[in-house]
């Protein structure tokens, strides 16, 4: 496992392991870009309802074995112990510099879960790639720690640590609505990317998941909050800087919020035991506030829509101009497991 | 966000003792494409926290917003009213919500500091000749697509270097360096209120006035309480319609409009400046309804600067502000009968000088930002055919 929570040994494992990666032999897309229009866009939900026995805390092993079952699953393979690595070696191998953009803007109660994070390391390492070449991060690193993660800087390890501690690039990027200073930690340290957002209620923007993580690449997201973030978020994700790196998003629904986001109101979070999986973002997005909205219809809440703040942006990644991902419903196989 | 440059010629950089600030390179780190040649090197981060700044020393509770239920604010301070949950920031991105309390981040926190001809705000009618200390912090309730220095405007003060001034360190280096006045400038004063008000309140003690660049978009109570303590006021009108500030700039234009009208019943010298930019608002129609409107509500002798845009930032795509532009918004505004409609960022024009209304003759002479002839008595009139000419133009 990776150094997120010290298991040395399976770190000395997957030293071992070598191999090339399969990119593109079957299900998977090289890269969001790449997707056809025609196809329809996957997300698998994989769900394990004993993924905390009878307590709080969340099974390790049941939640690597979630991942891997999602995984395969995404990828259209037997579940077998070598496919759950012939999966990632689709995501990256060798010689990739991957960064893996987790949310922890709430804090410990609804942050990307700090052992999912240390078992897609684990996997990525399996699959090819070193130690010291993936990168966890989000904006800032005290949130980090707030949020569990353990900051390790330099030496083979994998790294882990905030934007605050490089800085943003001097040069804008601009697309739209948009114009923005990104991440070093995105724009130098990593050719791959894998967003693992949660799935919460935003009070502004409707829901926040994957598109909206994206909102801690850059220097000025304050800026992006108006009109529920539209376009703001799909103008943000056009930009080359993501677009060419996006190659999975990985959700943690493990705990997830329904109302009261962005920050962490325990008595409007579930534990929804899930995770989702998809290639296209928009989709993934897509299927994430529908489950919201099946929640808050189960909780007696009103619909985002009918608090007018349905997340809008959906629809405007989606749209010809973005040409995103999908967000009709037609064109998304939500593949349950 | 003002149409100064942070670090245009003109502004003098200062080393000062011990807490020595070197603003220039503070200020200037991020120009636009730069370094698009070169390959990026690779992130090297840092083994401890980056900031060298104290963000505890810099947080102040907030002037104007009021708490909400669940720990939220709504913002008073602009007409934006951001309800900002906890954690989160406003749009200006300084000001943050810790446990339902909306904070400051900005106090004393200066990321640009200069000593400025008062020319180059641009104030003509006030003190002409004589420099501001000229400061700034990070952020902007607005994100004007043609800013000039977004760099500070447009980050998190976090992200930016930035020292400590604390309000009586500010009058006390106006004072140092013969500077009756300070100037609240660079990126947007409104944001920053709270330090404005208190330096303020510590450079009338010293002796020394204030002023503020500002794009005036405030809400009524919280511009009559901060710029309620300025000594002059120049406001960037950004445009005559409501499409332009929804579109280029991110705002609106009847809250400015407001102000401008607040400013005058407050009885505040204020100056209006109009960047024009080629082909989105620089309409005949537009310049005559702008002329009219500040005739009709302000008053004829409210000195109008009509400036040429520098593509930057968003809109690099347009080209500079044609000189005959610039000419054409002039005579527009002044077929409108007002009386000292100036043209700005064009060295040398007949227009950067100051004429008596009345006999027409030169009373100010300006040679870039420096007023290089003054004739104007101390009783404020022409010394030609004593026609009062309005604005303070003697110490």
């Amino acid at each position: 496992m990776t150094d997120l929570r010290n298991r040395s040994r399976r770190n000395f494992l997957t030293r071992c392991i070598t191999g090339a990666a399969a990119m593109g032999v079957a299900g998977l897309h090289a890269t969001s870009e790449t997707q056809t229009p025609a196809a329809k866009s996957r997300v698998v939900v994989a769900r394990d309802s004993l993924l905390r026995g009878s307590g709080s805390t969340i099974d390790l092993r049941r939640l690597e074995t979630l991942l891997d079952r999602a995984m395969q699953s995404l990828c259209n393979l037997p579940a077998t112990h070598e496919n759950s690595i012939a999966a990632w070696r689709r995501i990256a191998g060798a010689g990739d510099s991957v960064s893996l953009k987790v949310n922890t803007l709430g804090g410990r109660g609804i942050a990307t879960n700090v052992d999912l994070v240390a078992a897609v390391c684990e996997r990525l390492q399996q699959a090819g790639v070193a130690a010291r070449n993936i990168f966890v991060w989000d904006r800032d690193t005290e949130e980090m720690e707030r949020a569990g993660f353990r900051i390790v800087i330099g030496g083979d390890r994998v790294q882990c640590y905030g934007t605050d501690r490089v800085g943003y690039e001097d040069d804008l990027s601009a697309w739209g609505s948009v114009g923005s200073r990104f991440s070093k930690i995105l724009t130098r340290s990593s050719n791959v990317l894998i967003n693992l957002p949660v799935l919460k209620d935003h009070d502004g923007a409707g829901v926040t998941i994957a598109l909206k993580n994206m909102y801690g690449t850059i220097h000025n997201p304050n800026k992006y909050h108006p009109n529920g973030c539209d376009p703001f978020v799909a103008d943000l994700n056009m930009l080359p800087e993501i677009r060419s790196r996006m190659k999975l998003t990985i959700c943690d629904a493990t705990t997830a919020m329904y109302e009261g986001g962005p920050g962490f109101k325990p008595e409007h979070s579930w534990k929804l035991n899930g995770l989702l999986l998809a290639q296209d973002a928009v989709a993934l997005d897509f299927t994430g506030w529908q489950m919201i909205e099946h929640k808050r219809a189960e909780m007696g809440l009103k619909t985002l829509e009918a608090e007018q703040r349905a997340p809008r942006y959906i629809a405007t990644a989606a749209d010809s101009e973005h040409g995103l991902g999908h967000c009709d419903p037609a064109r998304i196989a939500v593949v349950e497991v | 966000m003002k149409c100064e440059l942070v670090s245009a010629e003109g502004g003098t950089c200062m080393a000062l003792d011990r807490r020595s600030f070197l603003m220039c390179a503070l200020a200037s780190g991020a120009a636009l494409g730069a370094g698009e040649l070169a390959a990026p090197a690779a992130a090297s981060p840092l083994a401890s926290g980056a900031q060298a700044q104290n963000d505890a020393q810099f947080t102040f509770e907030a002037k104007f917003y009021e708490k909400l239920a669940n720990r939220k604010i709504k913002c008073k301070l602009c007409p934006r009213e951001c309800v900002v949950g906890d954690k989160e920031r406003g749009y200006c991105g300084v000001r943050e919500n810790h446990g339902g309390v909306y904070y400051t981040l900005v106090h004393s926190r200066v990321c640009a500091a200069h000593i400025d001809p008062i020319e180059k705000k641009p104030l003509f009618h006030y003190l002409p000749g004589t420099n501001a200390f000229s400061i700034a912090t990070a952020g902007c309730n607005v994100n004007c697509k043609f800013c000039q220095n977004w760099d500070i405007s447009q980050s998190r003060p976090e992200e930016i270097p930035a020292q400590y001034i604390s309000p009586h360190q500010a009058a006390d280096i106006a004072r140092k360096y013969d500077c009756p006045t300070i100037a609240y400038t660079y990126s947007e004063p409104v944001v920053f209120a709270e330090y404005l008000m208190d330096t303020a309140d510590a450079a009338h003690e010293a002796g020394v006035r204030s002023i503020v660049v500002s794009n005036g978009y405030m809400q009524h109570d919280s511009l009559e309480q901060a710029y309620g303590k300025m000594d002059a006021v120049k406001i960037d009108l950004k445009s005559f319609t409501e499409s332009y500030y929804a579109k280029v700039v991110t705002g609106q234009l009847k809250p400015v409009l407001d102000s401008l009208v607040t400013l005058r019943k407050m009885g505040k010298w204020t100056e209006i400046v109009y960047l024009v930019v080629p082909s989105l608002n620089d309409d005949d129609e537009e310049f005559r309804g702008l002329a009219a409107w500040i005739k009709t509500n302000l008053g004829p002798d409210v000195p109008l600067h009509f400036t040429q845009f520098h593509p930057e930032y968003l809109l690099k795509n347009l080209p500079i502000t044609p000189v005959a532009t610039l000419e054409r918004a002039k005579a527009i505004a002044d077929a409108e009968g007002l009386h000292y409609v100036y043209i700005g960022n064009v060295p040398g024009h007949p227009a950067q000088n100051t004429y008596c209304p009345q006999c027409r003759k030169m009373l100010v002479e300006r040679v870039g930002f420096t007023a290089s002839q003054m004739l104007i008595r101390k009783d404020s009139t022409c010394p030609y055919c004593r026609h009062n000419i309005p604005g303070i133009w003697h110490a």
